[in-house]
């Protein structure tokens, strides 16, 4: 399916960093994807819509190295690409923050930040050289926690989140995905959140947000990718979308002549692919 | 030390936190953390000098010994007790068997102390890697015992080499261990039966070995003559004492001086010069203060000496080296250590090793202390206080809690009660009903300070 999106964004220029071209994915009997489309420039936030079961977190898992795909290609920076093991992911460039935060409550933010991946001088651990590196990264996300020293279990949800999507750019990524981040926090983390997603953006970094909360989407995305079913819904520019729009696209049907008829409108043109 | 001025509300964000009003008010706890408590294996700095943009949540500490003590409340109050319910429970504990008997608080029995604590001192340290972890070893108490057994056959009976059969029966131990790791963590068995299973059937490998004599007389030399309660530090001169004490104290000393003037020089928060004074100094008098004690009988025994060695070497690997780390994550989130990249598998098989082969050492060291390998060598009450001691001396049981110098102190207390009711002449059953009570005591301690630690929202 094309997207009506890539001319009304100039700035995104040319090639996709990464991008998904007709991805299938069956469980046993479940056909969970099917001809799947889904690009990602850089610099460029798209949101990754659909209800329960839409196929969202398969289409991540498959990017991530999960669960590998049954069919079609990714494509990262225009050469197709086999992903097979998160390793394979992570290699290419690829952070993927799931939801249920993967810290160490007992281990401080440093070591979380570093975990797996610590500096060592002359075999030991680096602490001096990973704390200020840890600083330097927090200050430039503006992020705000009182130390970097602290137990991560004594960091509220908001901080607990931005600390994880942190810790995916220590190995440098070129796109980062970010499942449900603002899922339980409350509006002030939320705004934290999506604030470090903005930032994230302007670091030239390619993002793909999972949401179910259109408001999120609607604040920080540029472009916004619907599921349905395992199959593309549409895809839409956000500046120029109304939310009903989306969301008809996400439920793929409505309960009132206005929004049906918004959603046609809509939706006709570029249709179900 | 000095203490910036409490931050105000961030301007560039302006009602931010404006519910919290004055924020960062000392000794408000608004937030219900504090920031000022390292955690445990990490080196501790202060937050107080934490770089912009500073959360105006943050409690800073104030000038002085005032704001230790707000500290110190603010700790116990969170649950973060650290050694101070162990050190209380000695003094207590010495306070009790003092008064009860004259003998108790001599040099005499501080030296014995020190020297019957060192076996099971060694269980209890491959038990703080495991506990670590979040999980138990059962098995050691056997395992010691089967390594004593085999000490003694290949050494005494087929007159091995006394080092090779040292080196035979510590590889022993660590295979024994990653065995047991393996079927935990390849297979999927819970670590409590695999090594309920080994608590049973190491014990009947070690009396198979003994056979019908059931006991072996252990000759002395090798690590045994070391181990032996007869052995001391520079044959016991007044001087080897000092020696040790006077090593302890410059070790440290360089170690956290090294530690300020790298961190200063990385621009990172550093703990003041008075603070590391003052703790070489307590260090300093606490170490003179045993070495003239233990100088007082017959100086410092080996077998503590190779303790000490140990307990700094581990305390050095858990704490300062990548595959430290790699234990407190497992220990602390198990699918987070796996997304790191970390082999789950491969450390909880290693902390198994390490575990049995602390096992054999201290198997060995308690065969030396009657310079026999017996059927007592695998007395389950072994495991009974080596678990307690680990425990008794801050090790959480729920894992990525602990330091190697739990074992060191726990071991005292357990020691320090065994040696009050032996004096006492109490029997066995007295004996076994105290140790259970006490054990009992440390892992309430444990579990209240762990659920304080979560209401305080530092678990």
């Amino acid at each position: 399916m094309s997207s009506p999106v890539g001319s009304s964004y100039a700035r995104l220029d040319g090639e996709p960093v990464l991008a998904l071209r007709g991805i299938s994915k069956r469980f046993g009997a479940v056909q969970a994807l099917t001809d799947v489309e889904l690009e990602v420039h850089k610099g460029e936030v798209v949101a990754l819509v659909g209800d329960n079961g839409a196929g969202k977190s398969t289409v991540v898992k498959a990017i991530a190295g999960v669960h590998p795909i049954d069919e079609g290609q990714i494509e990262w920076d225009g050469r197709p690409v086999s992903i097979h093991r998160p390793q394979d992911s992570q290699h290419l460039g690829v952070a993927t923050v799931y939801q249920d935060l993967a810290l160490a409550d007992n281990l401080d933010v440093v070591a979380n930040l570093f975990l797996g991946r610590e500096l060592t001088k002359n075999g030991t651990l680096d602490e001096v050289g990973m704390e200020k590196q840890a600083q330097e990264l927090l200050d430039t996300l503006s992020i705000r926690i009182p130390s970097v020293r602290i137990p991560v279990a004594s960091l509220s949800g908001g901080q607990r989140q931005v600390v994880a999507i942190a810790r995916s750019l220590i190995g440098n990524p070129k796109v980062v995905i970010l499942d449900e981040p603002t899922a339980a926090l409350g509006v002030e983390q939320t705004a934290q959140v999506l604030d470090l997603v903005e930032r994230l953006r302007g670091r030239d970094l390619g993002v793909i947000l999972i949401s179910h909360n259109m408001v999120d989407v609607r604040a920080v995305a540029d472009t916004v990718a619907v599921l349905r079913l395992g199959r593309n819904n549409g895809t839409f520019p956000v500046q120029q979308t109304t939310q009903e729009t989306i969301i008809a696209a996400i439920t793929g049907a409505t309960d009132n002549a206005v929004t049906r008829r918004a959603a046609r409108g809509a939706q006709r043109p570029e249709g179900e692919a | 030390m000095s203490t910036p001025p409490t931050p105000p509300s961030d301007p560039s964000d302006p009602g931010r936190y404006s519910g919290q009003g004055a924020g960062g008010v000392p000794g408000q706890d608004i937030s219900g953390f504090n920031p000022l408590e390292p955690p445990h294996g990490i080196d501790p700095t202060p937050a107080a000098a934490v770089a912009p943009p500073v959360d105006p949540r943050l409690l800073v500490r104030q000038e002085g010994f005032r704001g230790y003590l707000d500290e110190f409340k603010r700790k116990v109050r969170g649950g973060e007790l650290g050694s101070l319910p162990v050190v209380i429970g000695l003094v207590i504990i010495w306070l009790i068997f003092s008064l009860q008997n004259s003998q108790y608080f001599t040099a005499a029995n501080a030296e014995f102390i020190a020297y019957y604590m060192v076996g099971l001192g060694m269980l209890a340290v491959g038990l703080v890697f495991v506990l670590l972890l979040g999980e138990i070893d059962l098995s050691v108490g056997s395992v010691s015992g089967l390594a004593a057994a085999i000490y003694a056959v290949l050494s005494v009976e087929h007159h091995w080499n006394a080092w090779l059969a040292v080196i035979i029966t510590l590889l022993t131990g660590a295979a024994i261990g990653a065995l047991q790791g393996t079927i935990f963590a390849k297979i999927g068995v819970p670590a409590f039966v695999v090594t309920l299973a080994g608590f049973l059937g190491w014990q009947g490998f070690m009396l198979w070995l003994l056979g019908s004599t059931g006991t072996i007389n252990l000759e002395n030399k090798g690590l045994n003559a070391l181990f032996s309660g007869n052995s001391y530090f520079l044959g016991g001169q007044i001087i080897g004492a000092y020696l040790l004490a006077i090593i302890a104290v410059v070790g440290f000393a360089a170690g956290i001086f090294t530690q300020q003037r790298r961190r200063k020089a990385a621009g990172v928060p550093y703990r003041p010069t008075v603070e590391l004074l003052a703790r070489t100094a307590v260090l300093a008098i606490g170490a003179f203060l045993v070495a003239y004690v233990l100088n007082q009988a017959s100086g410092v025994p080996n077998n503590v000496v190779i303790f000490l060695a140990l307990l700094v070497i581990c305390d050095f690997v858990l704490r300062r080296t990548t595959y430290g780390r790699k234990i407190f994550a497992v220990g602390g989130n198990i699918e987070a250590s796996r997304r790191a990249g970390i082999s789950v598998p491969m450390v909880r098989i290693s902390v198994y090793a390490i575990s049995g082969t602390f096992a054999a050492l201290g198997g060995l060291a308690i065969a030396a202390t009657t310079n026999a390998a017996g059927q007592a060598g695998a007395d389950p009450n072994n495991l009974m206080m080596a678990i307690a001691a680990a425990v008794i001396g801050g090790t959480s049981l729920f894992g990525g809690r602990g330091r190697v110098w739990s074992a060191l102190l726990g071991i005292l207390v357990i020691e320090s009660i065994n040696a009050g009711l032996f004096m006492l002449g109490l029997t066995l059953d007295i004996q076994y009903m105290i140790t259970g009570a006490v054990l009992l005591a440390a892992v309430v301690v444990d579990s209240l300070s762990r659920r304080t630690q979560k209401s305080s929202g530092r678990a």
